[in-house]
């Protein structure tokens, strides 16, 4: 149900909704960018609408909310195992479509893919959505390309303007906590342009392999892996074990953010390894964003949010790299 | 819901040394598992190492190590009676009704015989299953051959070439790369064959670059893909080549399908 509320409405209702949930959101966190005296904006706690950045994309998404860099799976004493709690209290994400969008490729790996994944799911079964709207596009974003600028699966839709708050309500147990405001039609704002068009190529396959593109790319890409993690969609993971030093005896298993790109993903006992070279991570990369998800699951990976292009140290441009792909294929065919 | 990544205490009944460096670790298991299945093996502190399957027994299964890494040296440390934690079993493994009534060749090199062992083991128990059951096993050197009890047994019952890449002069066995026997081979109806290759990926390049030779169409071929499976449930993302993944979808794969698997 759609709402108009003043300042103060919206800032009672917020309130009411940090009482009932963890409420994570962009936040702008100062100095804590990758520079010095440079900010950067990420995820994190919030108990007021002041503090959510609405003006500008996160630098990471919402990703870490649902699955933590380091998540501990379970901790060692001696033959027994024990699981940590999950949350105890529902979660709240406020994100923009594509990040939404997003949410949607990490259910397929985490809740579909073969086995239910039981971390994900005590996480998942507790959050509720928040849509932000976009009124412009970002510089590096493609969603319009990928389908992804508007999302429809919302709990809530948030919209702030000077002293007025826009809101669609859906989920019940959000919608009880209101009070006040005047009902009114309410559309989320998307964007239905962006500055970065992206064509998919349409005709890859493990001929693409040859493809000259992917050495050119690798001879810049240094192998970070910061791509993946700023990757809303990107899921991998390692596994690890560690061990206190005060009691070696008891320790824990937790799972780590893993990213294709690094030295060591493919390593297997013994020394062999593939993907030796940067070139072949990263047609890895880009071939399973646009190409080997959809195959195995009927849709694309990638959401379009533009991130790793802001993120890279060697701008290197994943819109840009698919767009040549495509325009390769349609200069071939002509 | 089942938390898969929880790992079970399991005993090891016996200890069964091959080489120096590769052990059979008979483990309690009870639950229903396939040759060519995997385990996620682990200790505390140092972590887990996915190992398939080598042998099926009652109320036991044996994981044969090659002690190689972090994970697998800890192993070594481990005697009868003392306790591994095990997750499992991962894969679809090999189904055995693709070889029953047929002509079965089985190619394996080095420890790539352990996740295929199971259906060895199997027909050479039931002999009258399949037409006729080769097995083409090749070692490095005559130190590096493994499952010799196994290998005693299995000539008794089944048609066995061994076979090492090099050895010592005096050496009484066959000495040659296990693609020198393919040719040999005398296969009555090539319609009615099926074989299975499993080894390192160079091996299982230019073994099934000799049986096509022989006219076998590649629908008969089954391979078995070895791959870093940190979780086995289609989570990790480690051994994800294309879209398909390695722990759900394999490890084991009729060549039409485990040709198109290229890193």
């Amino acid at each position: 149900m759609g709402y108009q509320f003043t300042r103060a409405e919206a800032e009672r209702i917020f309130g009411e909704w940090t009482r009932n949930y963890d409420v994570f959101a962009p936040k702008l966190m100062e100095g804590e960018g990758c520079f010095s005296d440079t900010d950067i904006v990420r995820y994190g706690k919030v108990t007021s609408l002041d503090e959510i950045v609405w003006d500008r994309k996160s630098d990471y998404s919402f990703k870490e909310v649902l699955l933590a860099i380091h998540e501990t799976l379970f901790y060692f004493t001696e033959d027994e195992t024990t699981v940590p709690k999950g949350p105890q209290r529902d979660l709240l994400i406020f994100l923009r479509s594509c990040d939404l969008c997003a949410v949607q490729r990490l259910d397929e790996i985490y809740l579909k893919n073969g086995y239910e994944d039981f971390y994900y799911a005590r996480v998942r079964e507790r959050a509720k959505f928040i849509l932000m709207g976009c009124e412009m596009t970002c510089a590096s974003g493609f969603c319009v390309s990928m389908g992804t600028n508007r999302a429809e699966q919302y709990d809530a839709y948030l919209k702030v303007a000077q002293d007025v708050v826009y809101a669609d309500i859906r989920e019940e147990g959000l919608k009880s906590l209101v009070t006040g405001g005047k009902e009114r039609e309410v559309v989320p704002d998307y964007v239905t342009e962006n500055q970065e068009k992206v064509t998919l190529p349409k005709n890859l396959s493990n001929e693409s392999f040859a493809n000259g593109i992917w050495k050119e790319y690798g001879d810049r890409c240094i192998g970070c892996g910061r791509c993946n993690f700023a990757c809303p969609t990107c899921t991998c993971f390692t596994m690890q074990d560690i061990f206190y030093k005060d009691n070696e005896r008891v320790g824990e298993r937790r799972r780590v953010w893993a990213s294709c790109q690094v030295d060591g993903y493919t390593d297997m006992a013994g020394g062999h390894s593939y993907r030796k070279t940067q070139g072949e991570r990263l047609r890895f990369k880009v071939m399973h964003k646009i190409y080997d998800f959809e195959k195995r699951f009927g849709y694309p990976m990638c959401v379009g949010c533009g991130r790793c292009d802001d993120i890279c140290p060697e701008y290197i441009s994943f819109s840009n790299c698919v767009n040549r792909l495509a325009k390769e294929e349609m200069d071939h065919e002509k | 819901m089942k938390n898969e990544y929880i790992p079970q205490l399991s005993t090891i009944q016996e200890v069964i040394r091959h080489t120096d460096l590769e052990y059979t670790f008979r483990m309690e298991f009870n639950g229903q598992v396939k040759p060519g299945q995997f385990f996620e093996v682990s200790i505390p502190k140092y972590g887990e190492a996915p190992i398939s399957v080598s042998g099926i027994g009652e109320g036991t299964i044996d994981l044969t190590i090659r002690r190689v890494g972090k994970v697998t040296g800890e192993i070594f440390e481990n005697y009868v009676g003392d306790r591994l934690f095990l997750r499992g079993p991962y894969g679809n493994g090999f189904e055995l009704d693709d070889y029953r009534g047929k002509e079965l060749v089985v190619v394996a090199g080095g420890t790539g015989l352990s996740p295929v062992k199971g259906v060895v083991d199997y027909f050479a128990h039931h002999t009258g299953e399949a037409k006729k059951v080769t097995l083409i096993a090749g070692f490095k050197s005559p130190q590096n051959v493994l499952f010799r009890e196994d290998f005693a047994f299995w000539e008794k019952q089944i048609n066995v070439i061994q076979t090492v890449d090099t050895a010592p002069e005096g050496y009484q066995g066959n000495v040659g790369m296990v693609t020198k026997y393919i040719p040999d081979l005398q296969l009555t109806d090539i319609e009615n064959t099926a074989f299975i290759c499993v080894g390192p990926p160079v091996m299982i390049k230019f073994t099934v670059m000799e049986i096509l030779k022989l006219g076998v169409p590649e629908q008969k071929i089954w391979v078995s893909h070895e791959r870093k499976m940190c979780c086995g449930l289609g989570k990790c993302g480690h051994c994800k080549i294309g879209d398909t993944y390695i722990c759900l979808d394999g490890p084991v794969f009729n060549y039409v399908d485990g040709k198109e698997l290229i890193d």
